[in-house]
């Protein structure tokens, strides 16, 4: 009985004192996650905070102004004539590149899920441009592209006259989401080949038994199972859809017109190139409402098109 | 004992050293770091913008003076991110089209007192009319350190291979009119080369159209700023005049094409004269510079300006000023002038521009330079330029189609422009 009483004074006492084993395991999370925590505090909550004072604000940087004006940058939202052309440029382009991207990665992921000799080849050759430097990328897209440019010297050689493809309203907008897709189709495709390398076989095998045709056993059978992957690329192509810049700067700056001109462009305009840094930071409020607002309405259908949710 | 010799050797060491670090200190507190943002990265540029530094830590040993790049696509947009950023630099250069902005707003140090007061400056030798953009209420608030002509570079081999007249001879004969040279540029478009390419426009930067329309008398806005005027004859005749050389004579590279003259690929080309250093030294060719053509209105000539001032802001606006004083002193502005032609009246001879331009001949000098700056018009500006620039921009996109509806199209920009031209 001594025994026991000496063996259990230690941890007695430690838990009377502050430092509980409870607390002490607290205290080691939070170290761990504390680099993390940190830079998020610093460099995503931290200007979160600010772009919203900032919205509340006419910041006149050459003037050196900072004057208080309460929700007027928001009232100017509802007045400004060219946010409807930037808003419906935004859901195009987004809509297009969600659709092409995750359709696109889809298929070559089924393509390139087959056990063939150089197959790696394949898989390498269409990751390879998520490598690529952006800017890079989109500048020799923006050669490719011009009217004297390499795919309409290709179209010409077949006796087609290739359009102005950066330059016309509607090719532009198609050039620019193919160009993205391109970009980035291979990390989703990626996303895709290891879903669907996780599908276990003796799935079709049964189906295949039971006489199910091929489209059968991929809309019954693999489209369910890879649904948490297409949840989680949809989510990540349309935030990142929402906020693509570095194509529109680089290949159309925005036209011809206001047709490419997406909402990270025209606030960025704003801000940086008009110097309206309040109404830029009320624009930005506006696209993290638009991004929190569409992330968690996919969230929510995740119990109807996600297999294991429901 | 060897603790005591110790202990009296470390306190003369310290009685030696704490006056030196205490001078040290002193020293790096009077010191004085000065950064100019420029858009230049040219090496020659560099050579000469450090030597004029060196030359005025001579009398200020306690400044120097350091010089940031900044893409010049990019530029204004850098500087402005920076100043937002509480990161501004003590001087920067500024482009004529964003003078009205950095002058009214209140951002630079006025440096007419500081101009006057430096010995030997000669501030009244300053074109008036070089100054007029950068002066608010009687006060220089940038000078003016490049006052470049626009010009008309010629491609002479190419003009003659195709049979058509050169600029050259054109003028001999008083036959050098817009007309006469869409007609050459066409005849040398037909032979699949480029004909006359208005560099830096790209469909984009449309103020540099200044250097045709300008020829018709047109403006976009009135002199006073207030009232768009692109909707009146002479814009919708001169605008209707390079629509007609794009898309039916073939005389202009179209939207999305590309074409280089200065790697032999083009005609003709307007452009800065300082841009002759790009032509090309591997594969020459017969060229030649020539005054912009006579439109209808008469003669006529545009100017480009590039202004450095004192940011507000900075803690030593002061010194930053004199340095701006030293930089532009007679001297200095001599030598500046091999790279940016100056405004200063002494320098504006055909002697002192022949040393600082040796590519240039004698004729071409008169005629384009000296009567370039003495008679050209700044490329248009406005206060909140950016954005009318690119509110027009987009507005020109319907211009520039083979089917456009030019004047309503142009109607359409006045109406989005007017209330920003009031502002």
């Amino acid at each position: 009985m001594a025994v026991v009483q000496q063996t259990a004074r230690p941890e007695g006492r430690s838990s009377s004192s502050f430092w509980t084993i409870a607390r002490r395991d607290s205290l080691a999370g939070f170290l761990f996650i504390a680099p993390q925590l940190i830079g998020i505090t610093l460099f995503v909550l931290i200007p979160l905070c600010l772009v919203f004072w900032y919205s509340l604000h006419e910041w006149n940087v050459l003037a050196n102004t900072f004057t208080y004006t309460g929700l007027a940058n928001y009232q100017m939202l509802l007045e400004d004539t060219s946010l409807p052309s930037v808003l419906g440029a935004t859901a195009i382009f987004s809509a297009g590149l969600v659709i092409f991207n995750l359709s696109l990665a889809l298929l070559l992921a089924v393509l390139l899920n087959q056990k063939l000799a150089g197959i790696t080849i394949f898989r390498t050759l269409f990751f390879s441009p998520v490598v690529v430097s952006l800017v890079a990328w989109t500048i020799v897209w923006g050669f490719l592209l011009q009217k004297n440019g390499g795919i309409n010297g290709v179209l010409l050689v077949f006796g087609i006259e290739g359009p102005n493809w950066l330059r016309e309203p509607v090719t532009a907008m198609i050039s620019v989401i193919v160009v993205q897709v391109f970009k980035n189709v291979g990390l989703n495709m990626i996303l895709f080949l290891a879903a669907l390398q996780g599908v276990p076989n003796e799935l079709y095998e049964a189906a295949r038994i039971d006489g199910a045709p091929r489209f059968k056993q991929f809309r019954r059978i693999t489209l369910p199972l890879i649904s948490p992957t297409i949840l989680l690329t949809s989510i990540i192509t349309i935030v990142g859809s929402l906020q693509v810049f570095a194509q529109i700067a680089v290949l159309t700056q925005g036209g011809p017109g206001l047709t490419t001109t997406v909402l990270v462009y025209y606030l960025y305009q704003q801000a940086f190139q008009f110097h309206f840094f309040g109404y830029g930071s009320t624009l930005s409020i506006m696209l993290f409402v638009i991004v929190a607002v569409l992330t968690f309405a996919q969230w929510q259908m995740r119990k109807r098109i996600v297999f294991y949710e429901s | 004992m060897n603790y005591h010799r110790t202990l009296r050797s470390a306190v003369a060491a310290l009685a030696v050293a704490v006056p030196l670090c205490w001078s040290g200190i002193a020293n790096a507190q009077d010191a004085v770091n000065l950064r100019m943002t420029i858009w230049s990265a040219n090496e020659a540029h560099l050579k000469l913008f450090n030597e004029i530094a060196a030359g005025f830590k001579k009398d200020h040993p306690n400044v120097t003076v350091t010089y940031e790049s900044l893409p010049f696509e990019t530029y204004t947009t850098a500087l402005t991110t920076q100043i937002a950023g509480g990161n501004a630099p003590d001087m920067a250069w500024i482009f004529e089209t964003a003078a009205y902005d950095f002058v009214n707003s209140g951002a630079l140090y006025p440096l007419t007192d500081t101009l006057k007061a430096t010995k030997g400056y000669n501030a009244e030798e300053l074109s008036a009319t070089a100054a007029e953009r950068w002066t608010k209420d009687g006060k220089l608030f940038a000078y003016p350190f490049s006052t470049s002509p626009f010009a008309m570079f010629v491609n002479n081999d190419l003009i003659k291979a195709s049979g058509a007249k050169t600029p050259a001879e054109m003028i001999a004969a008083n036959q050098w009119t817009w007309d006469n040279a869409i007609a050459t540029a066409s005849t040398v478009g037909k032979t699949g080369k480029g004909g006359l390419i208005v560099r830096d426009f790209n469909y984009q930067i449309w103020q540099n159209l200044a250097s045709v329309w300008n020829g018709w008398g047109a403006s976009p806005w009135s002199a006073d700023g207030k009232t768009c005027t692109m909707t009146e004859k002479p814009m919708v005749d001169a605008l209707t005049f390079i629509h007609d050389a794009v898309f039916k004579n073939k005389a202009m590279p179209g939207p999305g094409e590309s074409v280089d003259f200065f790697a032999g690929n083009a005609a003709m080309t307007i452009t800065q004269i300082s841009r002759a250093s790009l032509l090309p030294k591997d594969k020459p060719f017969a060229w030649d510079l020539v005054p912009l053509p006579k439109g209808p209105a008469g003669n006529y000539a545009l100017i480009g300006q590039a202004g450095v001032g004192v940011m507000q802001s900075g803690k030593n606006a002061k010194t930053a000023a004199e340095f701006v004083a030293y930089m532009t002193n007679p001297e200095n502005s001599a030598k500046l002038s091999q790279f940016f032609p100056s405004a200063r009246k002494s320098l504006l001879n055909a002697e002192v521009l022949k040393k600082t331009n040796p590519l240039l001949s004698q004729e071409q000098i008169d005629k384009v330079v000296i009567s370039g700056i003495a008679t050209g018009k700044v490329i248009p500006g406005h206060t909140g330029f950016a954005q009318i620039q690119q509110v027009v921009r987009s507005g020109l996109d319907a211009v520039w189609r083979p089917d456009a509806n030019i004047p309503a199209a142009l109607q359409q920009i006045c109406g989005q422009i007017g209330p920003l031209l009031k502002r």
